[in-house]
């Protein structure tokens, strides 16, 4: 049997695809980011950047640490499931350094009636007025506390 | 010194892989957090919902979502008594500033509040080109914004229509469970608001989570279920109507 001469081009082709190869693992590796599937197929440090970002409102156990008389009037009464950032806005800023950030009270003529307008879709147990009749031209807060709504202590409506 | 040809081929891949541990870095994690302990879900009480916006107002000042565009947000249901399979649904500002009265025309009428339901089978992150829209461990679909591309293939194959595009980062965007916060061991900014408890973020790992005593108690709906999406938001009394 003849020996095969041109064995030389198989090597050259085979150096071609080995310089690819090498070419590829190096661009791979590159351009594929560190972190890529540390934890899936994604890369890996999105999720530090988009946890990285900062918190708006502190969360009522935050306020709670400082403000306890508010705390627990407002546990006593019918609005012990509103938290405190519902009705006073987002406040870690003011948490975070309470001396120079001051919140601003919010203001009763639309903060009240946001959830105690009267709708047809509100469910039928929940307290709902026409503000106008109720309250004859006075703010909510003149005879609702907004931390203890009760007309009475210990009312629970 | 001098390198030949076959030299300098040799070293480029210790370069490379040398160059990118020099600068990746390490990043910044939760300290305390481990993803593998948790996997979030929410549950949303529709017989509690009183439709006053809170938590669209309260998504888009933690999460900065521009305005017109929605994160969460609420829908109204009218259901008529002769036709349950046509309801009316409004959502004027996606509810961020509340509702109008509605006229008394029968029927049966509800709110339902609507965000990414992080689904497990989750049709937008099969259909990303890129791999920017991912599952994290612990149960959060997430978009990651320096990977994505803008293509919006994954806004249409939302079934929910909870993905937007950014109007200024130019990628997709859609609701992150808040996960900033509840990696800090937070709740999310809508169930922080919510004044009347009708959203409850959900750690169905934790066994001393209230979601478990409430799913073994209550009819509980996910959206769409046909859809078998593995919907992590279950619904409390979820109206056949809703879509």
């Amino acid at each position: 049997m003849a020996e095969f001469k041109d064995s030389a081009h198989l090597i050259r082709l085979a150096g071609v695809f080995l310089l690819g190869l090498v070419l590829f693992v190096v661009l791979q590796r590159t351009m594929t980011p560190r972190s890529f599937g540390r934890y899936g197929p994604f890369r890996g440090d999105a999720l530090a950047e988009i946890s990285a970002r900062p918190v708006a409102y502190a969360g009522h156990e935050v306020c709670e640490t400082c403000h306890s008389d508010e705390a627990a009037l407002k546990a006593s009464g019918a609005h012990k499931t509103v938290n405190c950032e519902s009705c006073h806005g987002p406040l870690a800023k003011h948490a975070d350094d309470p001396g120079t950030v001051q919140p601003v009270l919010p203001d009763v003529a639309t903060l009240c009636l946001r959830c105690h307008s009267k709708n047809i879709a509100k469910p039928k147990g929940f307290p709902q007025t026409d503000a106008k009749p109720n309250s004859g031209g006075k703010p909510c807060d003149a005879c609702h506390k907004p931390h203890s709504p009760g007309l009475q202590a210990g009312d629970k409506k | 010194m001098t390198l030949n040809r076959r030299q300098i081929l040799l070293l480029l891949p210790a370069a490379t892989v040398a160059w990118e541990y020099v600068l990746a870095g390490n990043p910044d994690e939760s300290p305390n957090y481990k993803m593998s302990e948790h996997w979030w879900g929410m549950l949303i009480d529709i017989t509690k919902c009183i439709g006053c916006g809170s938590c669209v107002r309260a998504c888009a000042m933690e999460n900065d979502v521009p305005e017109g565009y929605f994160r969460t947000w609420i829908e109204r249901y009218h259901v008529s008594d002769w036709h349950i399979e046509a309801p009316e649904v409004d959502s004027p500002n996606g509810g961020k500033d509340g509702f109008p009265p509605g006229k008394e025309e029968g029927g049966k009428n509800f709110f339902v509040p609507k965000m990414c339901n992080h689904c497990v089978d989750s049709p937008c992150s099969q259909v990303c080109p890129v791999g920017a829209t991912f599952h994290t461990p612990d149960g959060v679909v997430l978009v990651d914004y320096n990977y994505c591309l803008g293509c919006r293939y994954c806004i249409q194959a939302c079934p929910y229509g909870c993905r937007f595009f950014h109007p200024k980062k130019h990628t997709a965007d859609k609701c992150t469970l808040c996960y900033h916060r509840i990696t800090k061991g937070l709740t999310t900014a809508c169930c922080e608001a919510c004044p009347t408890g009708a959203r409850q973020l959900a750690d169905l790992k934790n066994p001393n989570d209230p979601i478990h005593a409430f799913l073994k108690t209550h009819s509980v709906q996910v959206l769409k279920p046909h859809l078998a999406t593995g919907s992590k938001l279950y619904y409390n009394s979820l109206d056949g109507s809703v879509r």
